[in-house]
């Protein structure tokens, strides 16, 4: 039987479906009319939301399979990779993308792993070989230095991960139609050496990858007691605070608040740095946002490389002037 | 208990220079160091071992890399770990992660079937398991080398950026996998109780063991090398293994063996020109933030 369709693997959380599953639904249909091929959404829980199931036909599935059991409502390596093992054995598809989230990075190399399948982490462009029909997968190399193209040649199925955020969500269409299975999963698959048996959780964790501005605070604000200069801006603008890697080392921030290759990546509006000298390694976590404003003192820093705009010129100085001039603006003073 | 920790030699990423020409990254030069998140799985591996009564804990490092690669193990030891194993041969250049997953996980399974005989005053794995330790590990009979009760590696490397490694490494030896740990809250009766941080907070999570765990950076402050430890290092005598060394096959290793090719390399475009304002005195300062305030306002952004 040969490989054919093109897969996304969608996330849920509390049987709500995820935004992620709508990104991949971007990538994924582009890839799927480009190979002319079906395109099918799959998704591990428990008791989804028939709605959000219907939702991801809206958004370009041309099908559906969710598998749910009370044991698959929340990640679990073991019992997740065993369901998508049989799935992808029963129906060969030849494509499979899936989120650079926690759970896609777990699961795809775990399950790459043991399906002798290809698998390329954190693409930011997919494209279909025009002469061999086989997935291109580019993504940054070498702390994003340069771009390298990478293929599947002989392996089955072709697996990929990109990064949240890195595509806008597939629209919504009236009137799509198309088939949602939803199978039971069988339990002699569900067995787990894991199990989760509490969940903390941390809302400013989330408020950073979601936040439409970003003021992101490099080396160049010198201590932790310099932080609330960028804290007040971020203020102003209601926008949430990042560092770099620098910032983070020295204890000043949390990790949480760590943007770059081994942090967040963030796609906001608008990203404010300051002192943030660009290295490759925040640029990688940085440069897909919308608008970047850069400040900092030396005019040959790689952030000016990305920006629209940058102030060459110390932070302690124009930062201030900044914030009372947005405070203004807002009517916050 | 065992704990193995599989690390990687890395260039210090920001010496990292590009051949404006080529496109090519220039080598020479570029310091070698030790995956930095590396340091953290070391560092938790060397605290557990402290946690537990002396004698009954031992952690080795193994790295799949060129000859040069022995200098991260013997950082390793520097830091604390007991002994090192390096995997280095040219059959194993050009590894995608399948690849060096499967290697690392056969050379794991290898340091299982010999064992480790630390010699009062000498450290370093014995070299090359016999034959007869490999029988009756079962490579060649089917019987189960022993595997360690930890696996310990940092969540990603610095350099290949993929965090695939890790679990893949699990996967092949058919291990749980428990990736993003900020915090190990304990270990004892074969289990082990680990925070593991998400998108919006973080789960807890028990598992049995033996289990491979990807740590990140808030789970230790890793240590400097002592003295006393370079010292160690400097006498450590590290075997290194090739192919024949463990149960792999040979259409799996390197270039051959992975399921994915580079077959392009390019400069990624800058797509944004820059407009720089000098802001040096107060006038040039409000006229900087002017130009900004327009910017944002005409974007729609405040």
């Amino acid at each position: 039987m040969e490989y054919k369709g093109v897969w996304i693997l969608a996330e849920q959380s509390e049987g709500r479906v995820q935004r992620i599953s709508h990104e991949l639904l971007t990538r994924g249909r582009d890839l799927a009319d480009k190979r002319k091929a079906e395109l099918t959404a799959v998704i591990f829980g428990s008791d989804i939301n028939a709605d959000d199931l219907q939702e991801l036909i809206d958004r370009g599935a041309d099908a559906v399979i969710a598998m749910e059991a009370p044991p698959l409502e929340h990640f679990l390596p073991e019992p997740y990779a065993a369901c998508m093992l049989k799935l992808i054995a029963e129906r060969r598809p030849e494509i499979i993308i899936a989120g650079a989230t926690t759970t896609g990075r777990t699961l795809m190399p775990y399950v790459a792993t043991r399906a002798n399948a290809g698998l390329t982490a954190d693409c930011t462009v997919l494209d279909i070989d025009a002469e061999t029909g086989g997935l291109l997968q580019t993504r940054p190399a070498i702390g994003g230095n340069i771009m390298a193209t990478i293929k599947t040649p002989k392996h089955r199925p072709q697996m990929a991960t990109v990064r949240p955020r890195s595509t806008k969500p597939a629209p919504r269409q009236q009137g799509r139609t198309g088939k949602i299975e939803r199978l039971a999963a069988p339990p002699e698959l569900l067995a787990s050496r894991v199990r989760r048996v509490d969940f903390v959780p941390n809302p400013d964790e989330h408020a950073l990858a979601d936040a439409d501005v970003v003021v992101v605070v490099g080396r160049g604000i010198k201590k932790g007691e310099n932080v609330p200069i960028g804290q007040k801006l971020a203020d102003a603008l209601d926008a949430a605070l990042g560092a770099t890697r620098d910032v983070v080392d020295r204890g000043w921030l949390s990790y949480p608040h760590q943007i770059g290759l081994s942090g967040k990546t963030v796609t906001p509006k608008l990203y404010i740095g300051m002192g943030a000298s660009g290295s490759i390694q925040h640029l990688a976590g940085m440069q897909t946002s919308e608008n970047i404003v850069a400040i900092n003192t030396d005019p040959e820093a790689q952030i000016f490389r990305v920006a629209d705009i940058g102030i060459v010129g110390d932070l302690f100085e124009v930062v201030p002037v900044l914030t009372q001039r947005i405070k203004e603006i807002k009517g916050k003073e | 208990m065992r704990i193995i920790v599989p690390i990687k030699q890395v260039p210090e990423t920001n010496a990292v220079k590009m051949d404006e020409a080529t496109g090519t990254m220039i080598r020479e030069g570029v310091e070698a160091i030790i995956n930095p998140l590396d340091l953290y799985a070391i560092e938790i591996a060397i605290q557990l071992r402290e946690s537990r009564p002396e004698g009954s804990t031992e952690v080795i490092a193994v790295s799949m890399g060129p000859p040069k690669a022995i200098s991260a193990l013997k950082e390793a030891i520097a830091m604390g770990i007991d002994s090192a194993v390096l995997i280095s041969d040219r059959a194993f250049a050009g590894s995608d992660t399948w690849a060096t997953s499967y290697v690392l996980a056969a050379a794991i399974r290898a340091i299982g079937s010999i064992g480790v005989s630390p010699v009062p005053g000498c450290i370093g794995v014995s070299p090359v398991p016999s034959d007869e330790a490999k029988t009756q590990a079962g490579s060649a009979t089917g019987g189960t080398p022993v595997l360690p009760d930890l696996v310990l590696c940092g969540e990603r490397a610095t350099d290949g950026d993929t965090g695939q490694v890790g679990p893949g490494i699990a996967s092949f030896l058919g291990m749980p996998v428990l990736t993003y740990i900020g915090k190990i809250e304990k270990v004892s009766d074969g289990k082990a109780r680990v925070h593991r941080l998400v998108e919006d907070g973080y789960e807890v999570l028990e598992t049995e063991l033996p289990a491979l765990l990807t740590v990140v950076k808030e789970i230790a402050d890793p240590r400097l090398p002592t003295l006393r430890g370079k010292q160690k290092a400097k006498k450590a005598d590290i075997p290194a293994w090739g192919p024949n060394d463990l149960d792999v096959k040979a259409e799996c290793l390197g270039l051959e063996g992975s399921p994915t090719r580079v077959v392009k390399i390019f400069r990624p475009k800058v797509a944004r020109q820059c407009e720089k304002v000098v802001a040096t005195d107060e006038q040039a300062i409000h006229k900087a933030v002017d130009r900004v305030v327009e910017f944002l306002q005409k974007k729609d952004l405040v």
